[in-house]
């Protein structure tokens, strides 16, 4: 008697124990990410907002498979205990072809059904595709150096580096490569990530659907300062951008192939800079330099 | 005293200097530690004469049982080393590197996670499953040895060369910073001309050579020496899941052995095969190494799959459930791991058809996966399920995993993986399926054969408090990365803007590692309990009630594993010997078995030397090192006197003390 009540008491221990602990650890997540941004939930994008969308479909489906995992794992080591000598014991069971059926066959549902799912977003969220709206698109060329980010605007004969202005609802396309080792430009609250990477030129469309200053990063290992490749995009009003552009024009500071030369030389973080652009086709010059070769090349 | 010239010194020492030694605190202190520590084994070896027994029972042991012990005391060795990578990065992150003195600047933080990515792989996951393969497959099916055991010899020092090399940065020179898979142009000689890369790049490839080895060793063996009557369909779930990963092995690691091979020419002769200059094309690297790096997942899972097939079975005292669909899904999985490479870079800009097939591709293998975990559950269906502690791996595992499977899921639709790739999401995610599988699975498998080599069972309520401060540490180490991924923070930060509000986050994670650091600390602390109670905790042949083959031997097992080869006629063949007990007397017969050979050793000696003269660019070294493994290969190869004879009547001797001593302990 005296030896159940003991044990009563230590299995009670264990359960007011793990459920400190569980509510611990819930109440740890939550206070230290509450209040927090978290942008690929919260976006600001038509192209991030639909990855979101995406996201969500993805784990609704995935929870068809999840919740009867984890209820069927711990009814059926509850029921089949060893202590629960009153349930059935079948040793020599060796399976059973219509549950085998059932579960060789319901992921190949929900996976056909992702597949789907994959085949139309995929297509429909390429980053190479180009965006459909009535305004003018604005053309962003993205320059990775080891380590600062350049934005050049060719239509605006203007530069920037460590912060890219643009328009609200307005397609932005970009094109991107690297004059360092392999990044990866990344904005979550706007769309998705693409490499950039020297010798070539990836692209990518976005378009911030709300005023609003959004991070960005690097998300790929490029060497000593790689964490300092970080910066801001800052989508405003189609007055405000225009007034901006307008005024970067004529900005003292002057991009040409010599002061390029000497910016993407530098390893420290510079300060956000705007720049006149006085070079015709920095881009592709930046894409050739990788590209002098013994002749095979292209 | 004359000045030596300086080309002399070029010719002995490459580039190799003094300066090389120099190293900052943290380093040095562990580089000096190492040190420390190895020469304390050395000088306990010789105070208490151990030498001898050192080089006949172990540096030149061919028995796969030994080997694979071998095997387990370095990747537990590997495992703090790993693990001790982890608390600092975490502690880096955690503190956002604000701390009054710095902890580690940008360049050491990189070469810390570049050596913590590949320590675990290649040196901790890789270890155990060669550690499971020599300890579990030839007793499993009822074998006497592998098939080549002298090559099982050469695979481990060359195991061990690698791991030697992997770990000399703390010493002398540094390790590269580019991160576990290294991707040109970083790692190519523009970004990086230093002796990281290559040191990274070395230890790699001698490790890997033995591991492709192993892979075909064990593949061998399992084709061609099971006992009579174990047709494929009977084979163990282990040894078929150990069949795919070898099959793995020798397809995939071919592809890492030319991958590196043309980075290290890229490094050492100026080739340019993943230049961006000159025709070369860093794409082709990123496509090759995944090649390989993809079905590598496969094979630390599949065995660890194997484990727990095992141990579910045992401690539901049942037959497996499903095990033609086991068999399925295992060479389902096999196969399918070698399409869906491109899924680790779908941001490098190929077009939507080619994404959305290798989306497609990777959430396939999730069916498979799926229907194994299903099968694992129903395995303790109608049975009598115990609590042990490799069940609690198990339960630990079927949680993680799934919860593993999930995040992969949804990183496996290519327009969504656009917003985690690279993220600490990804982070959580592997390590989810890594630790969560591969690592649970060897601490079950630890756990369960524990007795089978020892004689005794590990001290069950210090596992338990391992197993409870792994998993909680492991949610709350893991948790904040997946919401981290979420907020856009990228991998390998060694600092962070602290306006993004991350920190918080990565304090809980911070104190995640710590508590995993006390699961650690307990697990030691179960051997060293265990060891030093051994007298209480011994147990008998069958301590679990099992059901294959490598149970139906003496424990510990014998050098020739099997007195008698027994005939298998059914799956769970030790399951059905227990039913159905033999009453005929066993028929000895003379068995041979390989004579202990120290080649292996001095292969991997000159292994280590060939690395080391790769790294510093010695090339007498590189030359000399060369031609002796050559020559000692040719020389082994040749020798026809590698086996030595135990008679039928030695074998009987020895039979009849075992089962004397069983008895005996039986009634005590």
């Amino acid at each position: 008697m005296r030896d159940d009540k003991k044990r009563l008491l230590k299995r009670g221990l264990q359960i007011i124990v793990s459920c400190g602990v569980a509510l611990a650890i819930i109440a740890a997540f939550v206070f230290v990410t509450q209040g927090r941004d978290i942008p690929v939930l919260d976006p600001h994008g038509t192209i991030a907002d639909q990855q979101k969308t995406l996201i969500l479909i993805t784990v609704a489906l995935g929870v068809f498979v999840v919740i009867p995992v984890f209820v069927l794992l711990f009814a059926i080591l509850w029921k089949y205990r060893a202590s629960n000598t009153k349930a059935k014991y079948e040793p020599e069971l060796e399976g059973n072809k219509g549950l085998e059926v059932l579960w060789w066959g319901i992921p190949c549902l929900i996976i056909l059904a992702l597949a789907v799912i994959t085949y139309i977003s995929t297509h429909a969220l390429d980053p190479y595709k180009a965006l459909e709206s009535d305004k003018t698109p604005i053309k962003v060329q993205v320059i990775s150096t080891k380590w600062n980010w350049v934005f050049v605007y060719p239509d605006f004969n203007t530069a920037t580096v460590n912060y890219m202005n643009i328009p609200d609802n307005t397609p932005i396309n970009l094109e991107l490569t690297s004059d360092a080792p392999m990044n990866s430009f990344w904005v979550p609250a706007l769309a998705g990530q693409v490499y950039t990477m020297n010798g070539m030129a990836t692209k990518l469309h976005f378009m911030a659907d709300k005023v609003g200053s959004y991070n960005g990063s690097t998300a790929n290992i490029s060497g000593e300062a790689y964490a300092d490749l970080r910066f801001k995009v800052n989508a405003m009003s189609d007055t405000d951008f225009y007034a901006w552009a307008e005024k970067a024009k004529s900005s003292t500071n002057v991009l040409n192939d010599e002061t390029y030369a000497e910016l993407s030389a530098l390893s420290e973080r510079q300060p956000e800079t705007t720049y006149a652009l006085k070079t015709e086709d920095l881009f592709n010059d930046v894409i050739m330099k990788y590209m002098h070769s013994g002749g095979t090349s292209h | 005293m004359p000045q030596i010239p300086q080309e002399w010194i070029t010719f002995l020492f490459g580039r190799l200097t003094l300066q090389d030694f120099v190293h900052e605190p943290i380093m040095a202190g562990a580089g000096i530690g190492m040190v420390l520590g190895l020469v304390a084994v050395l000088i306990g070896l010789t105070v208490f004469k151990k030498w001898k027994w050192l080089w006949t029972n172990w540096i030149t042991a061919l028995d796969p049982k030994k080997i694979g012990i071998m095997y387990v005391v370095v990747s537990a060795i590997m495992l703090l080393r790993g693990f001790a990578d982890a608390l600092l990065l975490r502690a880096q992150q955690a503190t956002n590197n604000n701390l009054p003195v710095e902890l580690l600047n940008a360049d050491h933080f990189q070469q810390i996670f570049s050596a913590h990515g590949s320590i675990m792989i290649f040196f901790v996951a890789m270890g155990l499953i060669a550690a499971m393969f020599n300890l579990l497959i030839p007793q499993q099916i009822g074998s006497r040895d592998v098939a080549f055991p002298f090559l099982n010899s050469v695979s481990f020092w060359l195991f061990v060369a690698g791991m030697i090399l992997i770990n000399a940065p703390l010493v002398v020179g540094e390790f590269s910073n580019a991160g576990w898979l290294a991707y040109p142009p970083l790692s190519g000689l523009e970004f990086n001309p230093g002796t990281g890369v290559d040191y990274w790049i070395w230890s790699l490839q001698i490790a890997g050579i033995g591991s492709l080895l192993s892979g075909i060793n064990f593949f061998v063996t399992i084709l061609k020496m099971r006992a009579p009557g174990m047709t494929l369909m009977k084979m163990p779930i282990f040894t078929w899941s150990a069949l795919g990963s070898t099959m793995l092995i020798m397809a995939a690691f071919p592809i890492l052995t030319v991958t590196l091979g043309l980075l290290s020419l890229d490094r050492m002769i100026d080739t340019n095969f993943f230049t961006s200059t000159l025709g070369g094309n860093p794409m082709l690297y990123i496509n090759l190494i995944w090649a390989w790096g993809h079905p590598e997942v496969y094979i630390l899972v599949l065995p660890a799959f194997g484990i727990f097939s095992e141990v579910v079975a045992t401690f539901s005292g049942k037959r497996l459930f499903g095990y033609k669909s086991m068999v399925y899904a295992i060479m389902a999985i096999t196969v399918l791991s070698f399409t869906v490479w491109l899924h680790h870079f779908f941001t490098m800009g190929a077009g939507a058809d080619v994404n959305t097939f290798f989306g497609i591709m990777t959430m396939i293998i999730a069916i498979p996966t799926g229907v194994k975990v299903f099968n694992w559950i129903f395995t303790m269906y109608r049975g009598r399920v115990r609590f042990t502690t490799p069940m609690l791996w198990f339960i630990g595992f079927i949680v993680t995993f799934t919860i593993g499977g999930l995040t992969g899921v949804m990183m496996s639709v290519p327009a969504a993986d656009f917003q985690f790739h690279n993220s600490l999401f990804l982070v959580a995610h592997f390590h989810n399926m890594i630790i969560g599988g591969v690592l649970f699975g060897a601490f079950a498998g630890f756990a369960y054969w524990f007795p089978k080599f020892t004689g005794f069972v590990l001290n069950e309520r210090i596992g338990k408090w391992a197993f409870w401060s792994w998993l909680v540490g492991f949610i709350l180490a893991f948790g904040p990365l997946y919401i981290l991924g979420f907020m856009g923070a990228v991998r390998r930060l060694d600092h962070y803007d602290p306006s993004l509000g991350w920190q918080g986050l990565f304090i809980v994670a911070g104190v995640g590692v710590a508590v995993i650091a006390l699961g650690v600390f307990f697990q030691v602390l179960q051997i060293v309990v265990s060891i030093i109670q051994r007298k209480k905790n011994r147990v008998g042949p069958d301590p679990w009630n099992a059901r294959t083959l490598e149970w139906a031997t003496h424990t510990p097992t014998p050098e020739y594993n099997f007195a008698v080869i027994p005939k298998v006629t059914e799956r769970d063949a030790f399951w059905e010997m227990k039913k159905n007990p033999s009453k005929k007397k066993p028929a000895y017969e003379d068995i041979w078995v390989p004579k202990s050979s120290g080649v292996g050793a001095i292969i991997g000696l000159f292994a280590l030397g060939f690395g080391v003269a790769a790294v510093w660019h010695i090339w007498w070294l590189l030359v000399l090192s060369l031609v002796a493994v050559i020559v000692l290969v040719i020389v082994k190869l040749t020798d026809d006197d590698v086996e030595r004879k135990l008679s039928a009547e030695e074998i009987e001797e020895e039979e009849k003390k075992l089962i004397a001593k069983e008895l005996k302990e039986q009634v005590a």
